[in-house]
């Protein structure tokens, strides 16, 4: 080791900007595993370089998809390091009880209501009215995602939220993914809105990241935007949008 | 409109990314303001644990949302574009191959992500320094025009203005510091050397800046 203990807690944020070399991200690797306050603080330093990355995303080549998803036929995955995986949030098991058949499906539905399954959890009764309406807003994501004619656009919106929306003209449906998306705020929510022609139809909200269904009718609209908007959501856009995305033609 | 136009032409002008008058909509939002258990990454991470499970559709999906953050990272460090589309093809290959050491007690899915992309951009980056076997004086050289351009580009090419907002917030040393090590992937010695500043002062720089980047962004874990 080259260096103490009492030095290592000095490189949390070298370490988190990727500014060590080889052997000192080593040790530092091995300083971590032992110190609770630096995981703290290198967990939080890497949230923070995280939103760096975001402020410079821009969308690869559209064939790279394609060879990555060829490549990965090849490639065996590693075990987990610790032997019991995290538990299996509420919903997902809620899901898998009631013989989803689509393993993505799960997936997505907890993509769609992840934060909303766990508030739930104070409030047993409405368990399963959620899970019903999961059910039936996987359904239709999943749908729209397995559509031969699927498509889809990735955009940012303006304070930083990786977004994607993938529509099917045969469905006439429209999903819509944000990562990275700032809470809204108390008494605000992100609104989503469908371009018809220059008019901005309300298309539904969303408060976290997730995927969700796009009200409406994506197949006449021209893009997709997002606003901020007071709480319960606005009949029309009454901010900047934040992005807006054009839809393939 | 029962049907969709033939094209696009007959859909009016669209800005991807309107920046007029969107700063009063960007700067009330704090980030991370959710309770421990809904931070951001939550639902990526039921993503992710499909993926661990060997599941390429949600692989799919995970792709689609992570794919942009890390070409665009990877760019950002190794510059060239040919070597960047190499590297961030060997990096979403590198989330699927590493997917069940995801732990989301040590932070969200794109965190997890970014600093997997950020190690391989910057691997390659010193590599091919390495291969190159500069002379000592000629990196000091070029790290002097790169803190250059990254002062510039910080300013004009960051499309997040909460991001920019808050590296403005930041003093001279600590944006050249943080932007040096992080988008351009230089050790923190050769921070110091580029700044020609003690290295005990650069480390403090980087860890005081954060801090501040940390706060300013509202970042939470
Ligand atoms: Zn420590």
């Amino acid at each position: 080791m080259k260096h103490h203990a009492t030095d290592a807690h000095t490189l949390v944020a070298a370490y988190a900007l990727g500014a060590l070399d080889d052997a000192e991200r080593k040790d530092f690797d091995a300083h971590l595993r032992a110190c609770e306050a630096c995981r703290q603080e290198a967990a939080e330093f890497q949230a923070t370089t995280a939103r760096l990355a975001a402020a410079v995303a821009q969308p690869p080549p559209a064939a790279a998809k394609a060879q990555v998803m060829a490549a990965i036929d090849e490639v065996r995955q590693l075990p987990p390091r610790i032997p019991a995986p995290s538990a299996a949030p509420v919903l997902g098991g809620i899901l898998r009880r009631r013989a989803v058949p689509l393993a993505l499906a799960a997936s997505v539905a907890a993509a769609a209501l992840g934060g909303v399954a766990i508030r739930q959890t104070q409030n047993g009764q409405d368990l399963e009215q959620q899970a019903r309406q999961a059910q039936q807003q996987l359904d239709a994501v999943s749908a729209v995602l397995a559509a031969p004619d699927a498509r889809t656009v990735h955009g940012k919106t303006a304070n930083g939220a990786l977004t994607t929306v993938v529509s099917s003209e045969q469905q006439n449906k429209a999903a819509f993914t944000a990562a990275n998306l700032p809470a809204p705020g108390s008494g605000k929510t992100y609104q989503l809105w469908l371009d018809h022609d220059g008019t901005m139809r309300p298309a539904g909200l969303i408060d976290h990241d997730g995927t969700v269904l796009l009200t409406g009718n994506p197949a006449d609209a021209g893009a997709v935007g997002l606003t901020l908007e007071p709480a319960g959501g606005s009949p029309q856009p009454t901010t900047d949008p934040l992005l807006l995305m054009t839809l393939p033609a | 409109m029962d049907a969709p136009p033939p094209d696009g032409l007959t859909r009016p002008p669209l800005r991807l990314f309107p920046t007029a008058g969107a700063a009063q909509v960007n700067q009330p939002i704090p980030f991370g303001t959710r309770g421990p258990a809904d931070h951001a990454g939550t639902d990526l991470s039921d993503v992710m644990h499909q993926v661990a499970q060997g599941d390429k559709r949600a692989f799919s999906v995970l792709y689609d949302a992570l794919a942009p953050l890390v070409f665009g990272i990877v760019v950002k460090v190794v510059r060239d574009r040919a070597q960047s589309e190499e590297v961030a093809q060997e990096v979403m290959i590198d989330l699927w191959r590493q997917a069940a050491r995801y732990r989301s007690e040590a932070g969200a899915v794109t965190a997890w992500a970014a600093t997997i992309a950020h190690r391989r951009a910057v691997d390659r980056v010193r590599s091919a320094q390495a291969a190159a076997d500069r002379e000592h004086a000629q990196a000091a050289r070029e790290h002097t025009t790169a803190f250059d351009e990254v002062t510039e580009q910080v300013e004009t090419r960051l499309e997040s203005e909460q991001v920019r907002r808050c590296l403005r917030g930041l003093t001279e040393l600590q944006r050249q510091a943080v932007t040096l090590a992080y988008y351009r992937g230089l050790t923190y010695r050769e921070v110091a050397e580029a700044l020609r500043t003690p290295l005990p002062t650069i480390k403090t720089r980087m860890r005081d800046g954060l801090i501040r980047l940390r706060d300013c962004m509202g970042v939470t874990t």
